[in-house]
């Protein structure tokens, strides 16, 4: 078998075009690292830097006149406790929606997992367009509770529904996995020692799934926090009544108030960053495994 | 598979499973035949009609060039970005991996502002691009950048585990073998990540077509020149011009539904591929 | 046609930690040369070394003359054996085995019948469309070993080749192995733990313990003059017995073993004497000893035996020499070709002697 010359010829000289190949290889790792370094700098941390000092680089004027405004303390409050319930909310159905997906066989199982993943997909706009269908006046079920003095659309009630519907798959997605690697032998076990399915649950199957769940909450009211596409349309943006934070924030946009308006987004940023720590740090002193 | 859903009575198991029936049929499948049914309400002339008006089919266009510089770009980056936190190590790699989940914590409203207070006068960039007379905020490039930041996780954190569980192995062998750096990525490794590369590419596509928060404050919201699709329906709905909303609307929820299968599809196919080791 | 390797002064740190020091031998050209030592002996990483999938922290790597050191992976043309495979899961056999004819622009027919006759020898040649994933562990390691072969590289690495298969299939590949290097004649470089492997394999072994060699030799040398204690420890088993150097022997509380003269007159020494060589002696021989419990394993007995400071010693001995020895018996013993070590070699503490070799 014989060598084509190329190949012949790089041998010998131990190098790419004359440079050493160790020379080489570090250049090429600089250059990938530089590349990764700069495209994420340029990108995400320049960004946010920017929004940080923005807001805050005067100290606390753009944020005091910010909160001065009318209805934006509303605005983080409805922001907190909407935001709250949802994750409250999506932290029981999302696991109890893993659980079915994992544990149980049932036709048509594929499409429930194709429906859940769907908030993926959909623009949350068109998600709001659809509550709006759905539960606003033009509707029957719109009309149907308006005729019992329930309103749903234009109220906090719509914006609850949204944050619930748009965050629907990340505790799913964040258990199941979790779930599906359970090694079915330890709850074999507590069987045989008298356990019955809910005594199981509580003292076998959730102490594993725990920190899947409070992720998964995590992610949803990180989420909920920052959600407009949705809230938009259906919450009516009534100020101090049904005005959210990210709302508040692109009014003051809007407005030219960009110092203002970065001042609250720091301020919800910050929120979602100290509970991630809070969280990790519980997490990690409870022994959970990650 | 337990051996506990065996047990408990069947009325318990068929309890969770109605209550998840009904908690999903409330929030997605009636909300999705109540889009379905407004928007072919007047009948079907209104699909037609909307969809050959000239400022839909500019939102329409818009969309679909914004999604694909945001793909391109965070696909090749992703990659890169991908490869350099699994296979080096470096003083600084776990900011790095930060910084790349940061987009995920972050508003995009906030998003939005953070554009516009770049390159709005007084912005750090604002000197460098008003100098030469290019337009970044309220026009395209800010509504790219905007979505490029929100788009820039989905193909890292679907490469990243791939790279990790396969391992330089194959590499190796393929270095040993005779062949270049550059060979071994693009016949060896390549392969390996493909799947996870086409989930992320359909993510991001799905994610810049829905994106509204941050362009609605880049874009100024130009009717005709910087208005995307998700804008349209947003002005649209405003301006009580619901029918031709929902009609845009729906074809944006179809298009996605088309997404989301491409989606489960590829997530299928790279958990075939990462088990077969 | 095959070259030998010498590798010198070959040394590896990793930060502070120093995995390689100063390692030196020569690979003779045709032959299997195996790596032999224990987990973090540093093996893996002067096999690596060599292949240039690591750099040298010091030391050169000449190959047929040609000094190898600086050149990339892709250049130092060596096969290389994986202990995981690394097959490339999405190509089939053949095209993982055809991967390094493509790297060098073989021409197709040439690359195809090279395939075809690599699949033969590794017996694989009806598995040549099917993927990594449709074959068994000993299936694999052959295509990686065919794939290793086809560019003709000038010497074969081989890292642990068998360790990740069971027991029955890496005695098949072993023997399998051994013919395949006496049909192709490359020069070979083997790395195990798994001393009946070196033994069984090698021209020659080189033993390596905490990144350092501590002898180089054929299978037999190291087995029967064993340079130092680890080495004596190591390879095969032993009985290790504790006393002191007195008069050129080794003096073991009621009798004494020669063999120490090279050890200072006075210094703690330990004796090595190998299961086979504790021999039930007809008269006295060197010591008495109780005997403990006989195992009988088919055509040999495992006896333990008390000697009367203490120490348990195990022997090996065919039923024939048993000489009526029983259960609760005092007997005669004979223990032969003793090696002597002092303590300043690093004898490990007294050995679980047991390991039926």
């Amino acid at each position: 078998m014989t060598m084509s010359g190329a190949a012949q010829s790089i041998e010998g000289r131990g190098g790419f075009l004359g440079i050493p190949h160790r020379t080489a290889a570090a250049l090429r790792h600089l250059a990938l690292r530089g590349t990764a370094v700069v495209y994420l700098s340029l990108l995400v941390a320049l960004p946010v830097a920017a929004v940080l000092t923005k807001g805050f680089g005067d100290g606390l004027d753009s944020f005091e006149s910010a909160m001065a405004r009318p209805g934006a303390w509303a605005a983080i409050r409805l922001t907190l406790w909407t935001s709250t319930i949802a994750a409250g909310i999506n932290a029981v159905m999302g696991t109890m929606l893993a659980w079915v997906l994992v544990r149980y066989r049932f036709p048509a199982r594929r499409l429930l997992s194709t429906i859940v993943d769907l908030p993926l997909a959909i623009p949350t706009l068109v998600t709001g367009l659809m509550i709006l269908a759905l539960y606003g006046p033009n509707s029957p079920i719109g009309r149907f509770f308006d005729d019992l003095g329930i309103r749903i659309v234009f109220t906090p009630i719509a914006i609850v529904i949204a944050l619930c519907t748009v965050s629907l798959p990340l505790v799913v997605r964040s258990v199941q996995p979790v779930l599906q690697e359970l090694d079915p032998a330890e709850e074999e076990a507590a069987a045989t020692l008298g356990a019955g399915p809910r005594t199981t649950f509580r003292r076998i199957v959730f102490p594993a799934i725990r920190s899947a769940v409070v992720a998964g909450t995590l992610l949803t009211f990180s989420r909920s926090l920052g959600e407009i596409g949705s809230v938009i349309l259906v919450s009516g943006n009534r100020t101090g009544k049904t005005l959210t934070a990210p709302v508040f924030i692109f009014q003051l946009t809007s407005q030219f108030r960009a110092s203002e308006a970065a001042a609250v987004a720091t301020l919800l940023f910050a929120i979602s960053f100290v509970l991630v720590l809070v969280t990790t740090r519980i997490l990690r002193t409870s022994g959970a495994r990650t | 598979m337990s051996t506990v859903a065996k047990r408990g009575g069947r009325s318990g198991h068929a309890g969770i499973l109605a209550a998840c029936l009904v908690y999903v049929g409330l929030l997605l499948v009636l909300p999705l035949i109540g889009i379905v049914w407004t928007a072919l309400k007047p009948g079907f002339h209104i699909v037609t009609d909307t969809l050959s008006a000239p400022d839909v089919q500019h939102a329409l266009l818009l969309t679909v060039q914004i999604a694909v510089i945001t793909v391109a770009v965070t696909t090749f980056f992703g990659v890169i970005v991908a490869w350099v936190l699994v296979r080096q190590r470096f003083h600084g790699r776990s900011f790095l991996n930060a910084l790349v989940d940061l987009p995920f914590a972050l508003s995009p409203v906030t998003v939005g502002l953070a554009c516009f207070v770049l390159f709005a006068p007084g912005g750090w960039l604002a000197p460098f691009f008003d100098a030469r007379g290019i337009r970044i905020n309220f026009a395209l490039p800010s509504m790219v950048l905007v979505t490029i930041f929100i788009c820039i996780p989905f193909t890292i954190r679907e490469v990243v585990p791939v790279l990790e569980e396969i391992g330089v192995d194959e590499e190796d062998a393929s270095r040993t073998l005779g062949a270049s750096v550059w060979h071994t990525f693009r016949k060896v490794s390549l392969p390996n990540i493909r799947w996870a590369i086409a989930y992320g590419v359909a993510l991001s596509t799905a994610r810049s077509i829905g994106e509204i928060g941050a362009v609605l404050i880049v874009s100024g919201l130009i009717q005709g020149r910087t208005e995307t699709a998700t804008l349209y329906i947003f002005r649209a709905t405003e301006e009580r011009q619901t029918p031709q909303a929902y009609v845009v609307a729906l074809l944006l929820a179809a298009i996605s539904i088309v997404l989301l299968l491409a989606i489960e599809m590829f997530h299928r196919r790279q958990e075939r591929a990462m088990s077969s080791a | 046609m095959s070259t030998p390797i010498v590798v010198e002064g070959l040394t590896k740190r990793f930060g502070s930690f120093e995995a390689v020091t100063d390692v030196t031998f020569t690979a003779p050209a045709g032959a299997i040369t195996a790596l032999l030592g224990p987990s973090g002996s540093g093996k893996s990483t002067v096999l690596r070394m060599i292949a240039g999938l690591e750099e040298p922290t010091a030391g050169r790597i000449v190959m047929g003359g040609e000094e190898l050191t600086v050149k990339s992976v892709q250049e130092r043309r060596v096969g290389f054996v994986f202990q995981h495979y690394a097959l490339f899961r999405h190509m089939s056999v053949a095209d993982n085995v055809a991967f390094g004819l493509r790297v060098r622009k073989e021409a197709k027919d040439v690359r195809e019948a090279r395939v075809r006759d690599l699949l033969e020898l590794v017996h694989l040649a009806p598995f040549a469309d099917r993927y990594p994933d449709q074959l068994s562990g000993g299936q694999r390691q052959r295509v990686a070993l065919a794939r290793a072969l086809a560019p003709q590289p000038k010497v074969l690495l081989l890292d642990e080749p068998f360790g990740a298969l069971d027991a029955k299939v890496r005695q098949d590949l072993r023997r399998w192995l051994d013919e395949l290097h006496r049909e192709l004649g490359v020069t070979s470089l083997l790395v195990t733990h798994d001393q009946e492997e070196a033994l069984e394999l090698a021209n020659q072994v080189v033993v390596m313990h905490e990144g350092r060699v501590e002898q180089v030799g054929s299978p037999k040398e190291i087995y029967d003059d064993p340079v130092t204690a680890f080495v004596a420890g190591f390879v095969g088993s032993a009985n290790v017995l504790h006393g002191e150097v007195v008069d050129g022997h080794v003096r073991l509380g009621s009798f004494r073993l020669p063999g120490a003269g090279h050890l200072e007159e006075g210094t703690a020494a330990a004796a090595f004497v190998r299961p086979h060589d504790v021999r039930v002696s007809s008269g006295d021989g060197d010591t008495t000893a109780v005997v403990e419990r006989i195992a009988s394993l088919g055509w040999l007995s495992r006896v333990t035996l008390r000697l009367p400071d203490g120490d348990v010693v195990v022997a090996h001995v065919p039923h024939d020499e048993l000489h009526g020895a029983t259960e609760g018996a005092e007997v005669g013993l004979d223990l032969r070709n003793a090696k002597a070590f002092g303590l300043a070699d690093g004898v490990p503490p007294a050995q679980d002697a047991d390991p039926v070799g």
